[in-house]
């Protein structure tokens, strides 16, 4: 293999008020390979990333490429050095077209400076053949599913002429066969001589494609292996710091009788005859591909989306749930997939996060007991161990894993019987997912009932009693805990219902 | 990795406002010895009754992702409605209470063309404003009311030593710093304003906390109406013109943000303050009134740019606990 060093990062320091976020870092990839970074979030792998892309000025330190010193003040210097980066948060113009996106900031000009959008579509059709993926250049970006947007995301960074590409969770959100196509693109562009810097918290992601593992814990470098020196758990405790005895802290808890029961829910073009129930004591899971329809489910069964027909049951008797008020009332909450979108106000202090759907505990008798709140909200931060500097800091600054304890603090909170949890551990470090599993264990020690959504199905196998699959709006199938395997899983999740067969 | 601000930084970014406004007393008490004078104080404060009412209302709708356009033009259309109420029968309270009444009804169909019809509060109250204005003229036929008699006590009259607009403007002040402070309607203006589709996620009735919303703008905008006519002495219905902006200017210099979810009835009061020090001062050390457009324009950009500046500073923190 290439032992050739394309990019090498000596002693680099940088500090941020309060913070030393790198310290003496040394990193260096080798030419046409796959060096993974893993750690933690907070680990200061994103801090790295942007030295090395130029947004971050460093205290001290050089960077080489091709062992020659260079200065990268900014992302353009970065992009003329060759570097390129997907971000982990998409950057694009949803009021464009798919060809403008692809080329924004380089559009073909003609001589006379006019945008020469004939060349433009030539170009884009021949990169989209190239790829394989069947849009038209003039879609609309915003018509596009998130995980077609990432895929384009992907191309238009190759399509820079990158010799380095930095990748930052590429894969967060799109499909298991995109996730094939993105692996293959790499392997290619390997063959090519291009060095690729991949971070993901999905492990067997990681072990698939690495030909170098690095993993950083608070700033520094801990350890850097070829891959086939390391193993998956070996990994886990170095970003931790400690070794993890089992990564699903699973125990089974008394099951009672059913608390939600669902029946032909159906809602006009998105999902039909959806029929499933949950008992205390249970995890159920729901598997299936990115846009199978399940979070349109539980966002109607949690009264955000109208349903057209079917009907809930809450302890057997029937519920309208028009609002979520309506389902707060009924004891039912529910974690929402999309964090950013649905989960957090940004501005507002991880104080006021918390106790937003439960104002009547801290604000009462005509005043708001700022004491109360305090002492309220702090319980359930160190009950959950959540990790901010303080309960008036805005919930922006703290880290994925902590903002999503900080919303599960403010639903624990309302002492719920049914917790609705969708993609609860997406794009969160480990440390933080085990602790969600371990929250997930209590609830159901306590004789609630918890529904997970998610999209990987290690997770659904470890942590689940029963798992429903969906497809196309769909439930094919359901399988108990001793008939749980990924093949299974993947079959129905694959699979046309039964009634589609029949036709 | 944690962040951590010094105790120092807090209190500057906190009460940053306050110290601006404070910088300014100063300044303008150098410049002008009669600037401190009570007869001064109570003189800014009386001009800056029926601005600063008409901010809260706008702080309270751009804290929740909203803003009025048509609070000038409403205020007018309250305003003449309310005099000529007085006119007829003679009676304060009635005229009072009229001019409530409309300021809610105007604003009920802003609330109804934002939460029903998904308009974007920006041209629902646009449409209100060159509404409200026309009937205001067609009520009037264009003519201004004269002779308010007892009318003027609202913006002339006094209580003991202290003038009946600061009174309104005071008590207004308590209410508004409660609600935002001490109700859980409140707390939930600053949850739409930060994130609309969370709020809602998190059990919150966005569409009947709008309609609150517009309803007290509606009652601050017509106690306005009320004041403003009673201190020029008439009813004019061409009055006011361009309000709605005083009342954007002094929400935003203090400190209330466009992008929603944050803002503070302090921070507004001393926004209003700020602008009340400057015009009066332009005026007492005889600042060419154009001079004086341009000086608070520039002011405006500044606090934006302030906010703005602030608002990156904390997102590179972020970005750096990551």
């Amino acid at each position: 293999m290439n032992q050739e060093i394309k990019l090498r990062v000596a002693n680099v320091e940088k500090s941020f008020p309060g913070v030393k976020a790198l310290d003496r870092i040394d990193f260096s990839v080798r030419k046409g390979t796959v060096h993974a970074l893993c750690g933690e979030n907070g680990a200061g792998k994103s801090t790295l990333m942007k030295v090395i892309n130029g947004i971050y000025k460093p205290d001290a330190g050089e960077i080489y490429i091709d062992e020659k010193p260079v200065k990268i003040q900014n992302p353009i210097q970065a992009r003329n050095h060759g570097i390129a980066m997907i971000a982990q948060e998409l950057n694009y113009v949803p009021e464009m077209s798919i060809e403008e996106n692809v080329f924004l900031g380089r559009l073909p000009v003609n001589k006379f400076g006019r945008v020469d959008w004939r060349e433009l579509r030539k170009k884009t059709m021949d990169f989209l053949k190239a790829e394989g993926l069947d849009y038209r250049p003039d879609q609309k970006m915003k018509t596009l599913a998130v995980s077609d947007i990432q895929m384009l995301e992907i191309i238009k960074a190759i399509s820079n002429d990158a010799k380095i590409i930095v990748m930052d969770e590429p894969t967060s959100s799109i499909t298991q066969k995109e996730v094939n196509m993105l692996f293959e693109k790499i392997a290619e562009l390997k063959k090519q001589g291009v060095s690729i810097i991949y971070i993901s918290h999905k492990m067997d992601e990681v072990f698939k494609i690495a030909d170098d593992i690095t993993v950083l814990r608070d700033g520094t470098v801990v350890e850097t292996h070829p891959a086939d020196e390391l193993d998956i758990d070996q990994v886990i405790a170095l970003m931790v710091g400690r070794k993890m005895e089992n990564i699903y802290p699973k125990q089974t808890a008394e099951i009672g009788e059913t608390i939600l029961e669902v029946k032909e829910l159906s809602s006009q073009g998105v999902y039909k005859d959806i029929s499933f129930h949950v008992k205390r004591g249970e995890i159920v899971g729901f598997a299936g591909l990115v846009g199978a329809g399940r979070t349109e489910v539980m966002r109607s069964v949690f009264g955000l989306d109208p349903i057209t027909s079917g009907q809930i049951l809450i302890k057997g008797k029937e519920v309208q749930l028009k609002s979520v008020g309506d389902s707060i009332k009924n004891n039912m909450v529910m974690l929402s997939e999309d964090r950013r979108r649905y989960g957090i106000i940004p501005v507002r202090s991880v104080m006021e996060n918390a106790s937003i759907s439960s104002l009547e505990k801290v604000i009462y008798k005509g005043w708001a007991h700022q004491d109360v709140e305090r002492r309220l909200v702090g319980g359930y931060f160190k009950k959950m161990n959540v990790k901010t500097p303080g309960l008036d800091t805005a919930i922006q600054s703290l880290s994925g894993g902590n903002q999503q304890k900080v919303l599960l603090a403010k639903w624990m909170m309302r002492d719920p019987e049914i917790i609705i949890l969708d993609e609860p551990t997406r794009g969160i470090d480990v440390g933080a997912k085990f602790e969600i599993y371990k929250l997930m264990t209590e609830m159901v020690k306590q004789n609630r009932a918890v529904i997970m959504v998610s999209s990987e199905l290690p997770e659904l196998i470890g942590m689940c009693d029963r798992i429903y699959i969906m497809n196309q709006g769909r439930i094919t199938g359901q399988l108990a805990e001793d008939k749980f395997s990924q093949e299974a899983i993947m079959k129905f999740a694959t699979s046309v219902s039964l009634e589609e067969e029949r036709k | 990795m944690r962040l951590r601000l010094s105790g120092k930084n807090q209190v500057m970014e906190k009460y940053s406002i306050f110290f601006v406004l404070l910088a300014m007393i100063i300044v303008c008490s150098i410049l002008n010895k009669n600037f401190l004078s009570a007869n001064n104080i109570t003189n800014i404060m009386k001009q800056l009754a029926v601005g600063t009412i008409l901010a809260y209302g706008e702080m309270l709708l751009i804290i929740s992702g909203m803003l009025d356009l048509s609070s000038g033009a409403v205020l007018a259309l309250s305003g003449v409605l309310s005099v000529s109420c007085y006119k007829s029968t003679g009676s304060l309270v009635l005229a009072l209470i009229l001019a409530v009444v409309i300021g809610i009804v105007c604003n009920l169909l802003n609330a109804l063309m934002v939460t029903y019809f998904n308009a974007p509060a920006f041209i629902a109250t646009l449409a209100m404003q060159t509404v409200a204005r026309g009937v205001a003229l067609l009520y009037t036929k264009g003519q201004n009311i004269l002779q308010l008699d007892k009318y003027v006590v609202f913006g002339q009259g006094t209580v003991g030593p202290v003038p009946v607009s600061i009174i309104f403007m005071v008590v207004i002040t308590v209410v508004i710093w409660y609600i935002l402070k001490h109700t859980r309607f409140g707390r939930s203006l600053y949850a739409i304003g930060g994130n609309e589709e969370a709020a809602v996620a998190s059990g919150i009735n966005v569409k009947k906390n709008k309609y609150v919303i517009f309803v007290i703008n509606g009652v601050l905008v017509g106690i306005a109406g009320v004041l403003f006519m009673s201190r020029v002495n008439a009813g004019l219905p061409n009055g006011a013109v361009g309000y709605e902006m005083e009342g954007l200017t002094a929400a935003v210099v203090g400190g209330t943000s466009f992008s929603g979810g944050v803002g503070t009835t302090m921070g507004t009061l001393a926004g209003a303050f700020i602008i009340g020090c400057l015009n009066n001062i332009m005026n007492l050390i005889g600042v060419d009134s154009y001079v004086q457009q341009i000086v608070k324009g520039a002011i405006i950009a500044f606090a934006v740019i302030w906010d703005i500046r602030s608002k990156t500073k904390k997102t590179q923190k972020v970005i750096l606990a990551q």
